[in-house]
């Protein structure tokens, strides 16, 4: 008996417009939502949907014998929801027939496990919780952005929770031993691995369609016979591949969609069955422990981190990314968090390759960008503004361990505050019980005034409007009932963080 | 193989980039080993480089009698020229030209530079060649760049041997497409009758086959290379004081080079940056019109003009330099960013260069495109990471375009023109 667990890949970055050194300091929109809205719409019509279709259709027709598996980024997911609406419904009725696992990763399809532990961490969370929201599953498995992992993001991704994790079949990593067996981590013993099975995956997803290529043109039938003549204890193929295998990389009129839906029948001939990873993991055992010390990947010839990490250009922007890291999380702007998760994208270093030969070619496929000089300097460009917005929240001058400790103490007396603020309100409650007279209104606003003035002269546009628009609520106050007063006074209360942010920039 | 060449500069006697390139060439060939190269210019100074090529001078070549005896000959020309050759070349004059100017060994001057009758200095030339191809034995004829060809076609009628000729610039190229009609009509005539044409970029090579008509089949591109540069060059370090980033622009100020498009960004940058100095070098007849431009966008306070720079002053401008610009309109090869690269100074250069068809690790951009050339240059300057990898990418790359392997596919367009 064997099994083919198939996994797909799904992922769109939001692009950069063209940003000019001008636009520094100026401009804070920094997304080319034309071409992200034309790209995601076509590679939907012409993949995304009738491949869902078509695994709809494999479901049903071999009841719950035919599963997959998905990873989908956080922010291919943004588009999607919000360009290609019908995909995201298609997605949750397949993954209410219960044969689709989902998997985790990182929400921008970041490389923060390489570089911001922290980061990483809080953007599985995201992308875990997104995935919660839309399809109500909690991913079991972890797949790391286009297969990164070393043994460091073992002991983090165990630590996290997860199973298992799916990674690469690099050559200089396994060596003499075949992918088609389950693994577990050197660093995280009880960490299962599952590695790609290169050849096989990439016969479908690259070579399908090659008349050039040996064994073209491919059938199911040909293909379960090399998989069922793959020795005897080799029972597990991985066959891992970006979704836009089915219609855009291997278009429509190859015949990809009915080799699909013919595999499943053959199969079944051989007693070959599909499972998800987390069925895999829990029904095999792992044979041997893997030790990764240098990150590997699935992409270029290489198969490790030098398609996005290849060149000083490449090296330096990402560096200056995750230098602010830290700042960032300390925000509480949305959009700036919004940005920051944009501009982790993997693929923004992806176009900076200055990659040759065959790797070259499939970087500047993929890119926008007419060189990889270009693309850097579009990014840093945008990078320079988003640090100067992050800057103004947050100067550079005071360190961090200072900034927490001022954080810390804005939080504790914003919540001395709302405590104070509950007990005015209940006292005000007692006094307007006893009489209704002017007297106890005129107290009321007071302790709300006196946290004012403070964050008011440093905070420029924002608190001014705030506070005008508190007061009139509290001098209104006075000529109708007491009660209404409850909501004014309480609102305050919540948007003191914003309000409070300048004191920091007081205290240096 | 024998090659005879017509050339009308050699270094270090130089007014262009055909020198350069017309030496670098030779001696390229001349390292692939086999190669018996006959060299001729107007008016040698007798300090041209003779271990790879036998130069001849066009104004040592008699084209009248004249009875002087071999010490004559060796205190008037004996620094230029072995003076038995020009006996050797006296005795093949094949007609009557003593209606001519000729001097007191029968030869006619030449300037050897653009003078106002070029049209009869080329002429001129193409009588001279008569005698020298009927003195000097060869396999093949090569021309370099229009001046030479009606010599080269001179050659080819008198010795039948096949003719190459080797275009490094046309006229559409020098006038942004108001072609002198009769410069026209030397090219064109010189293009039909040779039996190969070398081009310097599949730019040119476009040119050759769109504007004058020729088949593609007759016309392949080998593009230049550099010679590698000496220690001391290379050793040049930017004066001490610098303190700011300094954007080059080298070369011919003329239209074809485009200069008003680096003022133009310069601009741009300027009015965001405030450490940066922009230095047009060279001279031109659009020279005051930039002054003009500049003093307009109110930059003239950091663009500078430098005149005309020659030899090591070329070198010093660029190891002075953080950017180094060339936004022709229209370059047939553009040698000048491969030496920019050479001295480490990372480079843009205009997508109508033929230079741009080899480099990788430049920026390219659209000879128009001021815009593109503000954010490029300005990305240079406030990246280090841009910057450094321009730099050693850069040198890396150039390093690898070397002559030899120019000379390699010219040798090989003479063995399949012999072997027809």
């Amino acid at each position: 008996m064997k099994a083919i667990c198939f996994y797909f890949q799904i992922h769109q970055p939001f692009r950069l417009k063209h940003y000019r050194f001008f636009d520094i300091g100026n401009d804070h929109y920094y997304y080319d939502d034309f071409a992200d809205d034309d790209i995601i719409t076509r590679i939907a019509q012409r993949s995304y949907l009738p491949a869902n279709e078509m695994l709809l259709d494999m479901i049903r027709q071999n009841g719950k014998n035919f599963k997959v598996a998905f990873s989908i980024s956080g922010t291919a997911l943004e588009q999607l929801e919000q360009y290609v609406p019908e995909f995201i419904d298609s997605m949750k009725e397949l993954a209410d027939t219960g044969c689709v696992e989902f998997l985790s990763e990182t929400y921008a399809h970041s490389l923060s496990s390489l570089y911001d532990p922290d980061e990483f961490v809080a953007q599985v969370k995201a992308h875990d919780k997104k995935i919660y929201q839309l399809f109500g599953q909690k991913p079991k498995v972890f797949r790391n952005t286009e297969l990164i992992y070393d043994d460091d993001i073992a002991s983090m991704v165990y630590a996290m929770g997860f199973k298992a994790a799916i990674t690469a079949d690099a050559k200089h990593v396994l060596g003499w031993r075949s992918p088609n067996f389950l693994y577990s981590s050197a660093s995280a013993p009880k960490l299962k691995l599952m590695l790609k099975n290169g050849k096989l995956s990439d016969d479908i997803s690259f070579r399908f369609s090659n008349p050039e290529w040996a064994s073209y043109p491919l059938t199911a039938d040909k293909y379960i016979h090399w998989i069922d003549e793959l020795p005897q204890e080799e029972q597990l193929i991985n066959l891992f591949m970006n979704y836009d295998t089915f219609g855009e990389l291997q278009p429509r009129e190859s015949g990809i969609f009915e080799f699909m839906k013919a595999l499943p029948r053959f199969a079944a001939e051989k007693d070959i069955q599909f499972w998800t990873p987390s069925e895999v993991v829990s029904k095999f055992k792992p044979v041997a422990e893997l030790a990764v010390p240098y990150p590997m990947s699935w992409t270029d010839a290489a198969r490790d981190t030098s398609a996005w990490l290849g060149n000083t250009l490449q090296q330096e922007a990402v560096k200056k990314l995750y230098s602010i890291g830290e700042r960032v999380r300390l925000c509480t702007d949305r959009r700036i968090k919004q940005d920051w998760n944009y501009l982790q994208a993997s693929d923004h270093f992806f176009y900076m390759s200055t990659k040759h030969s065959d790797d070259g070619s499939v970087h500047s496929h993929y890119s926008p960008y007419d060189s990889p000089y270009t693309a850097f300097t579009n990014y840093m460009n945008v990078l320079s503004d988003f640090m100067i917005r992050v800057e103004e929240q947050y100067p550079a001058s005071i360190d961090n361990e200072e900034l927490n400790s001022l954080l810390l103490t804005i939080r504790n007396q914003e919540q001395e505050i709302e405590k104070l603020h509950r007990e005015v309100e209940m006292m005000r409650n007692n006094i307007v019980k006893d009489t209704t007279g002017d007297f106890p209104i005129d107290e009321a606003p007071a302790p709300v005034e006196e946290e004012k003035p403070a964050p008011e002269p440093e905070k420029k546009p924002a608190p001014k409007k705030k506070v005008p628009a508190k007061k009139p609520a509290a001098k209104k106050a006075p000529a109708k009932k007491a009660e209404p007063k409850k909501p004014a006074a309480k609102k305050p209360a919540p948007k003191k963080p914003a309000a409070k942010k300048p004191a920091v920039k007081k205290a240096k | 193989m024998k090659a005879l060449m017509f050339g009308w500069e050699f270094p270090p006697h130089i007014l262009g980039g055909l020198g350069t390139a017309s030496y670098g060439l030779t001696k390229g060939m001349w390292q692939n080993g086999d190669m018996d190269i006959t060299f001729v210019i107007p008016k040698p100074w007798g300090d041209e480089p003779k271990d790879f090529a036998n130069i001849i001078g066009a104004n040592c070549t008699p084209v009248a009698w004249r009875d002087v005896n071999m010490d004559y000959v060796q205190s008037r020309i004996g620094n230029v020229m072995d003076p038995q050759f020009y006996f050797d070349l006296r005795n093949h004059i094949y007609g009557d030209f003593n209606y001519m100017s000729t001097n007191d060994l029968g030869c006619i001057e030449f300037s050897g530079r653009y003078p106002e009758n070029l049209l009869e200095e080329i002429n001129n030339y193409s009588i001279v060649a008569g005698v020298i191809a009927r003195t000097v034995d060869c396999d093949v004829i090569h021309s370099h760049d229009w001046l030479t060809y009606p010599a080269g076609i001179h050659a080819k009628q008198v010795t039948g041997k096949p003719l190459v000729i080797h275009v490094h610039a046309t006229d559409f190229d020098r006038s942004r497409g108001n072609v002198n009609p009769t410069v026209f009509s030397i090219e064109k005539d010189g293009m039909n009758n040779a039996d190969h044409i070398i081009t310097v970029s599949n730019l040119t090579r476009r040119t050759v086959i769109e504007k004058y008509g020729i088949s593609p089949d007759k016309v392949t591109t080998v593009h230049n290379a550099v010679e590698p540069l000496n220690e001391e060059l290379l050793n040049l370090e930017a004066p001490p004081g610098k303190t700011s980033k300094v954007i080059t622009f080298l070369g011919r100020i003329t239209m074809q080079k485009g200069p008003e498009y680096f003022v133009e960004a310069a601009a741009q940058v300027l009015h965001k940056v405030n450490n940066a100095q922009f230095v047009m070098a060279g001279s031109g007849d659009m020279m005051d019109k930039m002054i003009r431009l500049a003093a307009k966008r109110d930059i003239a306070d950091r663009f500078h003009f430098t005149g005309f720079l020659k030899g090591k002053q070329v070198y010093e401008m660029l190891a002075a330099s953080d950017v180094y610009i060339m936004p022709s309109v229209s370059e047939p090869f553009g040698i000048s960013p491969l030496e920019a690269m050479q001295m480490g100074v990372p480079s843009i250069i205009s997508k109508q260069s033929g230079c741009a068809e080899i480099l990788d690790n430049v920026i390219k951009i659209d000879y128009w495109d001021t815009n593109a050339m503000a954010d490029a240059i300005y990305s240079i300057i406030e990246y280090p990471a841009m910057y450094n990898e321009l730099r050693e990418q850069g040198l890396a790359e150039v390093n690898q375009i070397t002559w030899d392997k120019a000379g390699a596919k010219v040798i090989n367009i003479y063995r399949n023109l012999i072997n027809r």
